[in-house]
């Protein structure tokens, strides 16, 4: 018989397969677009407009720039944690989980689709960002090679670590209404103690070190170090940019949100019926 | 050799015993109905079987493998349709049908499967748009697209109009002519007299009876003969309805039926002697 002679679709075929169709839906999701997706964007002008004024000791730099730079790491928290958590969710109760686990179709298959997504959108998500500080509250972007360099880096280190902490606390959530809420709390919360919302020089000591533990801190720190002039670096906590910390602390929470992921995720909620 | 072997299958929820060691045997080709009221182990015993579910005991060979360790290669073989789905509401009949055809090493043509299902109308429509019976159809296409060799069907004509239900089951006899395998659950009587060769009624977790739809809880040893006459409407249960007709010569005889115990009243007699 054909069919037995007939090679499956490769894992990363399926994958790549999987991750067009992820970008299709959700950019078919009119209202999500509009209003999850453009979120970031929106506080970012108001933020920004509100606190439109020379950043002290710093004349060159304006607060609003400062801002623009840090929310970046919220625009890959949203993208990234948010609605690959509440995402998973709702592939959990709307069947699409139970019917890709009837196929040939991998567990790894359907998390690169994911990756896909998320890479994506959390490109679009910072080229929307980007643009609004450029535009709206003239943001210089770097020219030079190596900040770009940089850039990748925190970028593709960020994206994972919180795409795989979005999939193991994808399994705290029981339904998507509820995933909402329970990715909401602990994003909102990091975005204040992290510096991302709030000047981080003018947070409690205790705050920093809390925030310190989460990756978010850290990435804000990294998008700052990108697009603003060194001597901003003395307002960070360290009066430093700290790569190097930067790096081994995102890194630390991909290896950690990777051993979560694999321990957590599950095709179906497995509650007996 | 049987494309799927079950014997001494068991399964507990907690406490619960759901299924109770339950046997099967379906061969290539055949239409398996497995009925049973909600509880009796029906949706778990068909979980096992398409490798969803872990079982606590006894042996099961679905297609040869065991489906609890069955690989990609197994999983490409079988087609699985799933109750009550609302995923890919943003995706149109045609994309998603095609979408799933590419997991397949060996799919069918999906256009020809949408039409095959009664939804070429509706190919260019969003999922989210379909009705009920339409949205069941395109889970059916899905589940077929693959070109299973096996074909699990969960109550596939929950919503259906009466004539869908019509077209459903040509499908399924067309299917079935092609030499698919296919295990039906439904709470349909008629359905399952109507589609399966063979069937098993579940109740509290056990087979209590096995048959064709013709014979199954001794349904051919008793029949019911009616007539109207003079007196009004009579109704007789016997064994042996000849020896009644022989009797029956009387003016005004009308409305003369002799028919086999209905299927449904054999069920209900049979999913009561399992509580």
């Amino acid at each position: 018989m054909t069919t037995l002679t007939a090679p499956l679709p490769s894992t990363l075929h399926l994958g790549l397969a999987r991750g067009g169709l992820e970008l299709k839906q959700f950019f078919r999701e009119r209202e999500a677009v509009i209003f999850t997706f453009t979120l970031p964007a929106f506080i970012l002008l108001l933020l920004g407009s509100i606190f439109d004024e020379p950043l002290d000791g710093f004349p060159g730099t304006d607060v609003s720039q400062v801002f623009a730079a840090s929310m970046i790491a919220y625009g890959i928290l949203t993208t990234a944690f948010q609605n690959i958590g509440t995402g998973i969710t709702t592939d959990r109760e709307d069947g699409t989980l139970k019917r890709l686990r009837g196929t040939p179709v991998t567990a790894t298959a359907y998390l690169i689709g994911k990756i896909v997504l998320v890479t994506v959108t959390a490109a679009a998500e910072i080229a929307l960002l980007l643009g609004v500080g450029v535009v709206v509250f003239d943001l210089r972007l770097p020219t030079d090679a190596g900040r770009w360099v940089t850039f990748g880096w925190i970028f593709l280190l960020s994206v994972i670590a919180c795409t795989l902490f979005g999939i193991a606390v994808s399994t705290v959530a029981r339904s998507s209404r509820s995933a909402a809420a329970v990715f909401n709390l602990p994003v909102v919360a990091l975005q204040f103690v992290s510096g991302v919302f709030v000047d981080i020089g003018s947070l409690p000591e205790t705050m920093v070190k809390i925030a310190s533990f989460f990756p978010v801190k850290w990435m804000g720190q990294g998008f700052r170090s990108v697009f603003l002039p060194d001597e901003l670096a003395a307002q960070e906590v360290a009066g430093q940019w700290e790569h190097g910390r930067i790096a081994l602390v995102l890194g630390a929470w991909c290896v950690a949100g990777l051993v979560l992921a694999l321990a957590t995720f599950r095709w179906s909620d497995r509650r007996p019926r | 050799m049987a494309v799927i072997e079950v014997s001494e299958l068991r399964k507990a929820y907690g406490g619960h015993t759901a299924v109770d060691g339950v046997d099967l045997r379906v061969e290539r080709g055949e239409v398996f109905g497995l009925l049973g009221p909600n509880g009796a182990g029906k949706t778990t015993t068909v979980e096992i079987l398409e490798g969803h579910r872990r079982r606590d005991g006894g042996e099961v060979r679905v297609l040869g493998d065991d489906p609890a360790t069955a690989g990609r290669r197994w999983r490409s073989r079988l087609g699985i349709v799933l109750q009550s789905t609302t995923d890919a509401p943003e995706l149109t009949v045609r994309e998603f049908v095609r979408h799933v055809a590419g997991y397949y090493p060996a799919p069918r043509d999906p256009d020809a499967v949408i039409t095959q299902c009664g939804l070429a109308e509706k190919a260019g429509a969003k999922l989210r748009t379909l009705s009920g019976g339409q949205r069941r159809r395109v889970d059916v296409a899905l589940g077929i697209v693959g070109n299973p060799e096996l074909l699990f069907l969960d109550e596939p004509t929950t919503g259906f109009d009466p004539e869908a239900r019509r077209q459903f089951w040509t499908l399924i006899r067309g299917l079935a002519a092609d030499g698919t395998t296919i295990v039906l659950t439904s709470h349909y009587l008629d359905e399952v007299e109507a589609l399966a060769g063979r069937l098993a009624v579940l109740a509290g977790g056990r087979i209590v009876a096995e048959g064709t739809p013709q014979d199954i809880g001794g349904r051919a040893g008793e029949s019911t003969v009616s007539w109207r006459d003079s007196d009004g409407v009579h109704r007789v249960a016997t064994p042996d309805p000849s020896a009644l007709l022989a009797t029956l010569s009387r003016p005004g005889l009308t409305d003369l039926r002799v028919e086999r115990r209905s299927l449904e009243d054999v069920y209900l007699d049979l999913i009561g002697e399992g509580r």
